[in-house]
Formats: structure tokens, sequence, C-alpha cells
């Protein structure tokens, strides 16, 4: 175990701005459903990190053609593992990179860029919360949910995915909230539909004062709307593809109001990925496109940008 | 690990610097996301994304498509304006120490003049190291097509440019390698009054979504930047290296930037001519990128005997008179 920065023969780096990069070493890789687990050493990212917050990867080496970072939700850090901290994220293999992380081998290295991003607001009150996870976005709420349970609040979780392999941490669930209810698109294990369709009666059951959720933007909007309907904020990690994970490319934009009422397209790398839900200007996603709204602080006009 | 002693200061149009490496515009925001991984004022220069005189959202996403050793962008020139870029981001340069090379864009020839003018007169403008004009951005007034493209245009934004900023300011003329003959934009540029030349920016491109079957990038095309087109800036280099060293035009210095990723590709650049290094996106890979390459250049240089780093400017020019 070495830090990237000892290797290129200066200093370590300090978690200046609450940030480190490291070389990360794999000490458990596991397949659970449709997903891979993975642990890595990594000291710094876990004495730094919150539920929310996220882990940058390089992929496929220092001679990698594949030079953009892939950016995972922190599923949960041990600060003093045997080996040191650790960090844990859940990867599914969708592209070249995450193919090449699902397929590194115990012992392997990987450069890592974290803690990064804002994490969960946590409420000052023990305030009932309802935690609600789409597919692996479920990843961060167990180690938020033991979180807020540490400040006394009620948890219910909510997890929906399309069939039983695409849902992520449901034993987990069962121990780290109150309340668990499932949804699949199938019904090949709990309520057959989505978890838009249970979630009212869970908040009003639970007199939840805050809903938290990460996820596909779809189901992030369903959940802001539903909040809204039964009079709860809702706190949603996004989805954004990013570049580099660090707030420099400019590439994980999205329109968010600001408490000026006033909307910019602002990084959700940096920003985010946790958004207040009624903040986030749904209106603008469509059809896998983000639209800049013309009322966006600089948006394009008639005559040309 | 060679014990580097290699001078690497190098001087450029005038202005001296500790070092030749630089971030690339656009590629690193306005410093205080990567001052969080390295002191940006350590670098011979930190060079901003490029500012516009209004506030400007960008474009919609998706933005970027990863590419074969690179990536694709269309980001739009997203920025805060020059009044808040001068009040926030400058001011907060000149507070860490950054010496800075201030890239600036515009929509018409007067735009750049506009936004240069207001730069001159920011209380921050002594941290100003030089401005770099980036006329391979959008020009809305010719149908989406650059300046950087037409000899013309060019010299009439770096001649406006020139007259805005105190001559002891060197302006530095950013060249798109979409052309024909790289040598004769450069030549316009130098004519009109340009200290020297940034090369390349990105080349235009495109890539389909073929789960969609359509255009992956909101804004349709983008910039292709990265180590897959590391051969064009050395290419484009050799050349207007090659124009000034025959005398077509004033020689003037290059700051080399496409695809460095290690020191060794910073070296090809210098090799062909350039002055000053660029890095781009690899930082988008690696956040020390730009420290990483100036600490391996630095090693690269003192394994092959060089005492100072001015000495491999151009080096590969003079070997191959030699082979001649």
């Amino acid at each position: 175990m070495t830090e990237r920065a000892t290797v290129n023969g200066s200093a370590p780096l300090g978690p200046r701005g609450g940030v480190v990069q490291v070389t990360g070493e794999l000490i458990a890789t596991r397949r659970v459903g449709a997903y891979q687990h993975l642990t890595f050493v990594a000291p710094g990212v876990a004495e730094l990190a919150r539920p929310g917050q996220f882990v940058a990867l390089a992929v496929g080496g220092d001679t990698s053609a594949n030079l953009l970072r892939r950016c995972f939700s922190i599923h949960k850090v041990s600060p003093s593992g045997t080996y040191g901290g650790t960090v844990d994220i859940v990867v599914a293999a969708h592209g070249p990179g995450t193919t090449w992380i699902t397929r590194l081998a115990m012992h392997d290295e990987v450069d890592i860029v974290g803690p990064l991003g804002k994490p969960f607001p946590l409420p000052n009150e023990p305030v009932p919360c309802v935690l609600v996870g789409g597919g692996y976005g479920s990843a961060p709420l167990f180690w938020l949910a033991e979180q807020l349970a540490a400040k006394g609040c009620h948890v219910e979780m909510v997890l929906g995915a399309a069939s039983e392999d695409r849902l992520f941490g449901v034993v987990e669930a069962r121990r780290a909230a109150d309340g668990l209810t499932v949804t699949t698109d199938d019904g090949s294990v709990g309520t057959r539909g989505w978890v838009s369709d249970v979630l009212p009666q869970v908040i009003r059951l639970s007199q939840a004062g805050v809903v938290y959720g990460c996820g596909p933007m779809g189901m992030l909007r369903s959940i802001t709307e539903v909040a809204a309907a039964q009079g709860v904020v809702a706190q949603v990690a996004v989805e954004e593809s990013m570049a580099c994970g660090v707030g420099v490319c400019m590439t994980c934009v999205m329109p968010v109001t600001g408490p000026d009422g006033t909307t910019r397209m602002v990084r959700s790398c940096v920003e985010g990925p946790v958004f207040r839900g009624d903040r986030v200007r749904w209106d603008a996603f469509e059809n896998g496109y983000g639209l800049v709204p013309a009322d966006a602080v600089g948006a394009p006009t008639e005559t040309g940008h | 690990m060679v014990d580097a002693r290699v001078d690497m200061s190098v001087t450029l149009a005038d202005v001296e610097l500790p070092n030749p490496l630089m971030t690339a515009s656009g590629c690193a925001a306005n410093g205080k996301e990567l001052h969080r991984f390295f002191d940006v004022s350590t670098l011979g220069a930190f060079v901003t994304k490029s500012v516009m005189a209004a506030p400007r959202s960008g474009r919609g996403t998706p933005r970027m498509a990863e590419t074969p050793s690179g990536m694709l962008n269309s980001i739009g020139l997203q920025g805060p304006g020059i009044h808040a870029f001068v009040e926030n981001d400058l001011a907060w340069l000149k507070s860490v120490g950054a010496r800075v090379l201030v890239s600036i864009a515009g929509g018409s020839s007067g735009e750049f003049a506009d936004v240069a003018a207001v730069l001159r007169q920011s209380p921050a403008f002594d941290c100003v190291v030089g401005v770099e004009v980036n006329i391979s951005c959008p020009n809305v007034a010719n149908r989406g097509l650059v300046f950087a493209i037409d000899p013309l245009a060019s010299a009439k934004v770096v001649a406006l440019v020139r007259e805005q900023l105190p001559r002891d300011i060197p302006v530095f003329a950013k060249l798109s390698p979409d052309v024909t003959d790289i040598a004769s934009i450069a030549s316009a540029c130098v004519k009109a009054g340009a200290s020297g030349l940034t090369m390349i920016n990105t080349l235009l491109g495109m890539v389909i979504d073929t789960d969609r079957m359509r255009p992956q990038l909101g804004g349709l095309t983008g910039g292709l930047s990265g180590p897959g087109i590391r051969p064009i800036a050395v290419r484009a280099i050799w050349q207007v290296r090659a124009a000034m060293a025959e005398g077509r035009f004033r020689t003037v210095p290059i700051i080399g930037v496409g695809g460095v990723r290690t020191g060794r590709d910073a070296l090809e650049l210098v090799a062909a001519g350039a002055s000053a290094i660029q890095v781009g996106t690899a930082t988008f890979n690696d956040p020390t990128a730009p420290v990483r390459v100036l600490r391996e250049l630095e090693n690269l240089l003192a394994d092959k005997g060089f005492d100072t780093f001015t000495q491999a400017v151009g080096a590969a020019h003079r070997r191959q008179e030699v082979y001649r």
C-alpha cells in the first residue's frame, strides 16, 4: 500500500480541502446480484468521508486509453480496519471502465480520489426519515441510516428495482432500518410496482420529516414530487456523467435553483451530488438530454448563444 | 529518482517564468479545485477558463463523450463573465500567489477587446503574466465557424486585444489545428501583434450514441482532446516553428498543448519547438498531472544531460538539420 504522491517522489498529499488522492488496494470483491461490491484500502478517504459523498476512480492503469474517471457513491467506510482505512463501492458493469473495475483481482491497485461532493445534510432533531434507493443507488443509504439512527431518528427504507437481482442491500436494510418496504417492477419480490407507489403511505405512517433518495433521475423526480405532496423535503443524490469528479471539466452540470430563486447550471460533482429535490429543475430533463432552461443565468438567446 | 538540477526557467516574450508548465484553458476551472491537490502557484502559469463579456450558461448535457485516448467536449464556454471573473477568480488566484495567463473569448472581435479592457482595469491585474486569445471558439457572427480558420479575422482580434493591453503583457493567440495551413494563420497573428502562439486547441469531432442512434453530445459536435491528438499538436508546432526559422514571420515563443500526459509527452512538444507546455485533458485523469509532468520533464532533461530547459526547445529541428 503506497500513496501515489510518494510513488511520484514527493511528500504525500495532505487532506487539503477535505480530499485525498491515493493508490487504493483491493482487499475484497464479491458479486451481489447484478452488481460487484468492492472494498479498497484507501488511507485518508475513510477518515474524511460522510454519507452521500463519492469517490472517483481512474481505470485501466497508467497508460489506459480510458482517461475519464468513474465516479461511485461511497457505500461505506471503515476508518480503522486491519489494513488501514477502507472504502466500499458498488459497481454495475456497463462499459469498458466499469467492466475493468468489476474484474479487478485481490491486491490490484487503483488510483482513488475522494471523498468528493457534498454529503447528505443530517437533521438537527431526531425526526423520522425515509430513505429511498433505486437499484444499486441504495449503496450510500445504509451508512446514512446508521448515522440517522445514532441521532435518534426513526428510519424507514424503501428499496426498488426492476427485478430481485437488481435490488441492492435488502439484508443490510433489515439491520440498518426500523422498517423496510421492497418493490420490483416485475413483482419478483416485494410489492409489484415503483417506489413512488408505496412512498406516500410510508411517509404518512412514519410521519417522516425528511426523505432521502439516491437512484436514477426519473426516480428522484418522483420522490421529490411525492415528498412535496406530503409536505416533506426531499434530499436527493443525483447521477450525472462526470469526466473528472473534482470540478474542473464542467461536464456534469445541471440546472438547479438557488436560495435566491435564480437557476444556474451547477456542477453536480462539487455543488452536489446531493441537492434539495425541489431545487432541481426536473423540467429540463427530457429524453436523455439536460436542457438549459430559458431563465437560467447566461442562457442562450434567440440570436445565438 | 534523478537528482534533477536542470534550470527549468523560461522567458516567454520578456516575461520570466520559474518553469514552463501550465494548466490548459478549460481543463482546470479557475484554480480553487486543483489547489486542493497541489499549490497552483508552483506552476509556471495558471491558465484560466476562457472568459467572455457576460455570464454564460454553456450548453445542455450530455456535454462529453469518451474517445480512444481522449474525449469530446461541448461545454459551450460556460463562465461567470469578465466582471465576476476579475472580482472573484482572478482576485483569488492573486491571493495564492499564482502567475496567471488569462484566456479570453468573444463572439465578435469587439467583445474580445471589451473583455481585455475590463481585465486591464482590474485590481488583480498585476498577477497576470499574459493573455491567451481563444480565437478557436465558436463565432456566432460567422455562423459557427471559428476566427482561427481565417487569417484576417484572427489578425483583427489579435490587433484589437493588443491595443487594450500594456506593452509588457504578452498576448498569445490560441490556434486551431482544423486548418489547411496553420503557419499562415500563425503568420497573420504574429504580424497583427501577437507576442506568442498557443498550439493547439481541440479538433472538431463527433460521436454517435449507437444505443439511441443519435449524436451523443447535446451540442452534436465537440472538441476532441487528449493523448489521441498529440501527434497533431507535435506536427502543428513543428510546422510553425519551421516557418519561423525560414523567416516567413518573426520568431515568437510557442506554448505547446495537446495530449500531454507525461514528461516524455511534454518533451516531444518541446523538441518540436514549444517553449512552454500546457497539460489539459490529462488533468481529468490525474488532478496532479500538471506538477507531475513538470517533475517528470525535469528528470528526463537531467537524464539526457540538459543543463537548462531552453536548450531542449526546438532540439528536434537542429537534429533534423544534422541528418540532412
